[in-house]
């Protein structure tokens, strides 16, 4: 195919797929007896109208970052990590765990030792794929697909036999208790005088997300692991011949994926709910996918592509609260994105390819 | 600049018909969607019936993740819709959050007690209404064995298991009440396989009548009895017609009337505990054409007369949720 320039990459293509998914979606809510119009302007101005949506959209971005910075680390070394969602649900427990069980003076103490015991527990959700793969060859697709399985039996065992209080109908953990709450976003802007609205979900995760960014480009890219990990994934081979160990590399590679995954607790178990429910990831796990392939498994790209997830959910929660547009109708818009800008890839960029580069030939 | 300018042009409709929405009652349905046959559709069912008889509006929203649960209620009330219903027990963390912030706003939970001033929280006895159809399983069985068939492991369905193994154990001493879950999670609602082969199971055990209080799933349990030639009954809305004549009958328990009410009351409406028992005709058992055959008028006198001594007081059916202890029935 032919070689596009690389900002032709980065923004035109992952732009135009977006137009496409947009148009789509806008025919499908004409079809359906909706004006087409309002519905994109509710979702726009409810996503990123206003400090509230904000607060929405940065929440569930938070999400995204962390699961697209997991599978973006493994893919390049060429393992596919379709394991975050259970990961991310095994980093909950660990998060449970830590705020329920040990009383903490102040919250930031409590950050540290939770957003330890997430990324130890999604790591080591992650260990036994990897060692599977690397020592007897069993497909990471395969054995990560079964753990998230996995995760959500044992989650739900343990909700409902032994974290879950008694009397509770709710498959959930009790409260965490006041010392290990997060402040918000919203409190945190406030106290330094900028006005956001109050009472949103995002909250000093978002933080914590940015500093694994930088982490992620800082490993990828400039460090000896990581050129060893980029080199694994070019070539085997390769990387075997120059004397990289393959086990030590996809375990370690896999780990750092899992940990990644399992960070996204501390945004939705500590931050937003303040307690361990049954089903907490709610698939953000393979919406990272998505956002990893969008983003070009590069951390600034990762960063955007999840706020533009971010906004789609929110968007998508403002159709639901003020139109009778379907519930339905509104997972038919995210998964048109994820489609054009995802699985359609190939197709937009030949279509932008035939456009950018022929003409240009045609000159020379 | 065009496409900024219908942006705006939007905006405007949308910030009027917000405006129109005012003091309009708004009703939230949990993760499983309003048209779920079962409990989220009794309220969708309580909700239109009210908009039907007063030409009334309301908004509603189906949840698509758990953090929308107080979102949802913070943005109905900000728009000022009053009163708010929720269905189901899962919203009582976020109400309990949210209510404080609102005082003027009226909330209205079903299956569930928050404690706040501008609550009113709807709780139903099932245990009752499960004790009635429990004795007419157990008078109507032929082998003195009678099943329950649960959905998700909770104490709320329990409840109605112990009311149900109460009511058999009344109406015979010896009948022996066997009793499944179909699971542990929210999936357990809606596993109508499973429920089939629970059914299979508690046949070969004996039981000629199974009672399902399992939303989705209890539709495989109904179809799989009507298959094998044995009586079963049905839960929450009346299910009679679903297999005429091979379903003993429905344990109604009326969300809609309580959906209904919420509304009419309207904004002021009367917050607290709101218990909806045989009394006040909140649960009961359901009578049509489909099972006149199947309840003779000596069995309905003797039933009417149990349910008259449970409103009087003479009958005190025990609430599993009380103490978490069935007397008849261990789990």
């Amino acid at each position: 195919m032919e070689q596009l320039p690389k900002w032709a990459d980065l923004i035109v293509v992952p732009l135009v797929g977006l137009i496409l998914a947009f148009s789509l979606s806008m025919l499908m809510v004409f079809a359906t007896g909706h004006d087409p119009m309002d519905a994109l302007s509710l979702m726009v101005k409810g996503a990123l109208g206003s400090t509230y949506g904000w607060g929405y959209t940065l929440y569930y971005a938070t999400n995204f970052i962390f699961t697209g910075l997991a599978v973006a680390v493994a893919f390049h070394a060429s393992l596919f990590n379709i394991g975050g969602e259970g990961q991310a649900a095994i980093g909950g427990l660990g998060v449970a765990l830590v705020c329920l069980f040990i009383p903490w003076p102040h919250w930031t103490i409590a950050l540290v030792a939770a957003t330890a015991a997430a990324g130890l527990f999604g790591a080591l959700w992650a260990l036994i794929p990897a060692y599977l793969q690397a020592k007897r060859g069993s497909h990471i697709v395969i054995t990560t697909i079964m753990f998230n399985f996995i995760a959500a039996s044992l989650l739900n065992y343990v909700l409902v036999n032994k974290l879950r209080p008694k009397g509770s109908m709710d498959p959930a953990t009790a409260k965490f208790p006041e010392p290990a709450h997060l402040p918000s976003l919203g409190d945190m802007l406030n106290a330094v005088g900028i006005p956001f609205a109050k009472g949103t979900p995002a909250n000093v995760t978002l933080v914590v997300a940015l500093v694994a960014c930088i982490f992620v480009y800082y490993l990828i890219w400039r460090t000896r692991l990581g050129y060893q990990l980029r080199a694994f994934g070019k070539s085997q081979p390769a990387a075997v011949y120059a004397g990289i160990n393959p086990v030590k590399i996809t375990i370690i590679t896999m780990m750092i994926s899992g940990a990644l995954a399992g960070l996204m607790a501390i945004n939705n178990v500590m931050g937003e709910a303040e307690r361990l429910i049954l089903g907490s990831v709610e698939g953000a796990g393979f919406i990272g996918i998505a956002v990893a392939l969008m983003g070009r498994s590069h951390p600034l790209g990762i960063l955007f592509a999840a706020l533009l997830f971010g906004a789609l959910y929110q968007g998508g929660a403002e159709l639901g609260l003020w139109t009778s547009i379907p519930r339905e109708l509104v997972i038919v818009i995210q998964a048109l994105v994820i489609l054009f800008t995802g699985a359609l890839d190939n197709m937009v960029r030949s279509m932008v390819a035939k456009v950018l580069v022929r003409p240009k030939r045609a000159e020379a | 600049m065009t496409i900024m300018q219908k942006f705006l042009g939007a905006a405007a409709t949308m910030a009027l018909s917000a405006g129109a929405a005012l003091a309009d009652p708004a009703i939230i349905f949990d993760l499983g969607g309003k048209f779920d046959k079962s409990f989220n559709e009794a309220a969708y069912n309580g909700a239109t019936r009210w908009a039907e008889e007063t030409g009334g509006k309301f908004a509603e929203v189906e949840l698509q993740s758990d953090a929308q649960r107080e979102q949802a209620l913070r943005r109905f009330a900000e728009a000022g819709s009053n009163p708010i219903v929720m269905a189901g027990f899962a919203f009582g963390n976020a109400l309990g959050e949210v209510a404080g912030d609102y005082p003027d706003t009226s909330f209205v939970i079903i299956d569930m007690v928050v404690d706040a001033p501008n609550v009113r929280s709807v709780v139903f006895n099932e245990h009752e209404g499960s004790y009635l159809v429990g004795y007419m399983a157990a008078q109507t069985s032929k082998t003195n064995t009678v099943g329950f068939i649960g959905g998700m492991d909770i104490p709320l369905i329990r409840k109605f298991a112990c009311g149900y193994a109460q009511g058999a154990k009344a109406a015979n001493p010896d009948t022996k009440v066997l009793s499944n879950m179909t699971g542990t999670t929210g999936a357990a609602w809606n596993d109508p396989v499973k429920g089939g082969e629970l059914t299979r199971a508690q046949i070969s055990q004996g039981a000629d009548v199974v009672y399902a209080a399992a939303g989705g799933t209890g539709l495989g349990v109904l179809q799989t009895a009507a298959d094998e030639g044995i009586l079963s009954i049905g839960v929450d809305s009346n299910q009679n017609y679903l297999h005429p004549g091979k379903v003993l009958t429905s344990m109604l328990k009326r969300v809609d009337n309580a959906v209904y009410n919420a509304m009419k009351d309207g904004p002021g409406l009367e917050t607290g505990f709101n218990v909806m028992g045989l009394a006040n005709e909140g649960v009961g058992y359901s009578l049509d054409e489909n099972n006149a055959d199947l309840i003779s008028d000596d069995l309905k006198a003797t039933v009417d007369a149990v349910a008259a001594k449970i409103i009087s007081g003479d009958i005190t059916v025990h609430d599993y949720m009380s103490d978490e202890s069935c007397p008849s029935l261990t789990f």
